[in-house]
């Protein structure tokens, strides 16, 4: 008979305290590690997504609001601006490169975004199957999107007015699809993409065409662009001189707002850091009072079991032997509980992955131990030391001829 | 194999007693008869070296038990004495065979099923050999508690009481398994009791 196998014959004996314990310990690490892994893909997720962005320009409204609908695609646009007016930023001499985008249908719950060749670029996006949009109604399919909906090359659709899945349908024109992506673990995985001219033209109406006919069609096509508006503007400096005058001078002297993705993620950051440090504490607080369930718990069993440490101690086991069962009965306990609460993380997480999905197709996957994970091990072994210390010192000074004569 | 010399107490309130020189040999059983406070359980407990004596000395096999220290003495406790007590404690947690596997572990020796099974076959209870000490009656208990005395083969058992919450049919039947497989296994075995009934059942007795 091993002390391990009598130290987990002990615990069973006391279940229902055992079980309490176990389950406090188990909400403390799962909650813990629960919040670390969403806090920690998340923050990959938005760190990912905002790679190489200096700058958003879009109609005025909340700087966040703006961040969110035209980089992470979760939020609604604060309005449109004109072409006319972005072609002031695009062709600005700090300016390196812009991503026009135009977005307001979508389809099957997954936003329709128009844009540039360059937005494929800057997120590294390559292609599955088939190529890029060369003309009006063509798509081209993020990973997530081409799986959720099960479209493949050549699958029409049409798009529907909104960012919601009721919205009312564009019944006059449909969709192509062209091309697929591979995964790029960014929020183009997400979306389906398409050039601007054809959110122009799925909202172009006739009468407004007829005003626009010219002698010459290259004259029609500049004028047509004009008069159109885009969402936002994703902009990249060519030196960070760019970050500190161009934002000024769009917030100042244009109808537009320019918004610093690093500044509002940061501050997007503070407020959830609040929320996400508040949980954490939490979590923490249980493990504590966990701590105590097993202290209680051990005290109570080592008062109802004294006869058999005596007895025990009778039989020929040593004063540090007595010691080694009672802080092996809690750290079998404490590892019972980090496995159940490492499970419940899991499973907290993939909840939240359910509805995150549903609600923004932002999924989290956590599979493999996290760092926060491993070093919650040996924070639950310690807090398992901790609780055990001094009911395995009592273990320890058990004074054998005094308990057995009081028997 | 066992032998005491003056061997004295004294506790802190102030009580104190002496005790006759014991001299025994294996396979032979003595009797310690005293009425309750007359110092049987602290003679016991000073032969089973879970006391120091306040003088004396007590001799099993040619160690001197007052002279170990702690540890030491454990082990040779574990190793070479067998204790019955009144009450038949267990550990509860797991079963009578468990219990006797975990005497032989406590006491740093190797697993012996073998022998674990042929004494509670020896005692009567095999059947109860996976049941927990809770199920058991009061007689199985105390079976069970002779089988562990003896799982470690040692070389004194040492009884306290062991059947002052019996019948007079159960304490017979004891106190007799109790002479019968002790002597038989080649061990001394001494008994501490106020049982008058246990008087005629032992060639050797002493009062104190």
């Amino acid at each position: 008979m091993r002390m391990l196998g009598l130290a987990y014959a002990n615990l069973k004996e006391h279940f229902l305290t055992t079980a309490l314990s176990v389950m406090l310990l188990a909400i403390g690490i799962g909650m813990v590690s629960f919040i670390v892994t969403v806090s920690n893909q998340l923050n990959d997720r938005f760190n990912r997504d905002i790679r190489g962005i200096d700058m958003v320009v879009g109609a005025k409204g909340s700087p966040l609001q703006l961040i969110l609908s035209a980089v992470y695609q979760i939020d609604n646009p604060t309005g449109n601006i004109p072409v006319s007016e972005a072609r002031r930023i695009i062709t600005h001499p700090l300016v390196k490169y812009s991503i026009p985008l135009s977005y307001g249908d979508s389809y099957g719950g997954y936003r329709i975004v128009g844009t540039d060749s360059v937005y494929l670029r800057h997120f590294g996006a390559t292609f599955s199957s088939g190529t890029s949009w060369s003309g009006s109604m063509e798509v081209v399919l993020g990973k997530t999107v081409a799986k959720s909906l099960e479209m493949s090359i050549g699958s029409h659709f049409h798009g529907t007015h909104g960012l919601e899945t009721e919205g009312e349908a564009h019944e006059e024109a449909h969709y192509t699809v062209v091309g697929i992506l591979n995964e790029t673990g960014t929020v183009a995985d997400r979306l389906i993409l398409t050039s601007t001219t054809s959110v122009w033209d799925i909202h172009h109406h006739p009468e407004e065409s007829d005003e626009h006919q010219h002698g010459h069609a290259d004259e029609e096509s500049n004028h047509y662009e004009d008069d159109q508006q885009i969402t936002a503007l994703l902009v990249k400096f060519k030196s960070p001189m760019g970050i500190m005058q161009v934002p000024r001078f769009i917030n100042e002297k244009t109808s537009m707002q320019a918004a610093l993705p690093a500044i509002e993620i940061n501050r997007l950051y503070d407020l959830m850091g609040i929320g996400f440090s508040t949980l954490q504490a939490i979590g923490f607080l249980i493990m504590c009072i966990a701590a105590l369930s097993v202290f209680i718990s051990l005290l109570n069993s080592l008062k109802e079991r004294k006869y058999e440490l005596a007895l025990m101690r009778s039989l020929g086991a040593s004063p540090t032997k007595l010691f080694a069962l009672v802080l092996q009965e809690s750290l079998l306990l404490c590892l019972v509980g980090y496995a159940f609460g490492i499970i419940l993380g899991r499973i907290a997480v993939m909840t939240l992955s359910t509805f995150g999905e549903e609600q923004f197709h932002f999924s989290i996957t956590q599979v493999a131990i996290s760092e926060i994970e491993i070093w919650l091990l040996p924070i639950t072994l310690f807090v398992g030391v901790v609780a055990a210390l001094i009911p395995a010192l009592r273990a320890y000074k058990t004074d054998i001829s005094t308990i057995l004569r009081n028997e | 194999m066992l032998s005491t010399k003056d061997l004295s107490f004294n506790y802190p309130q102030g009580a104190t007693f002496s005790f006759p020189n014991l001299n025994i040999t294996e396979g032979q059983s003595l009797l310690v008869l005293g009425k309750s406070g007359s110092g049987k359980t602290t003679l016991l407990h000073l032969l089973a070296g879970l006391m120091n004596p306040a003088d004396g000395l007590v001799e099993i096999s040619g160690v001197n038990l007052v002279e170990l220290n702690g540890s030491k003495r454990d082990k040779f406790r574990g190793e070479n004495i067998g204790i019955v007590f009144q009450s038949a404690q267990f550990v509860r947690s797991i079963t009578v065979f468990q219990n006797l596997s975990l005497a032989r572990s406590l006491a740093g020796l190797s697993a012996n099923n073998e022998l674990a099974e042929s004494l509670l076959n020896e005692l009567g209870i095999t059947h109860r050999m996976h049941a927990k000490p809770s199920d058991l009656s009061i007689g199985e208990r105390q079976r069970a508690s002779i089988a562990r005395a003896l799982v470690t083969n040692p070389k004194v058992v040492l009884a306290d009481e062991p059947t002052s919450a019996l019948d007079d049919e159960n304490a017979a039947l004891v106190a007799n398994l109790l002479q019968r497989t002790v002597t038989g296994h080649g061990a001394a075995l001494i008994v501490v009791t106020h049982d008058q009934r246990l008087k005629n059942r032992f060639q050797n007795s002493i009062t104190l």
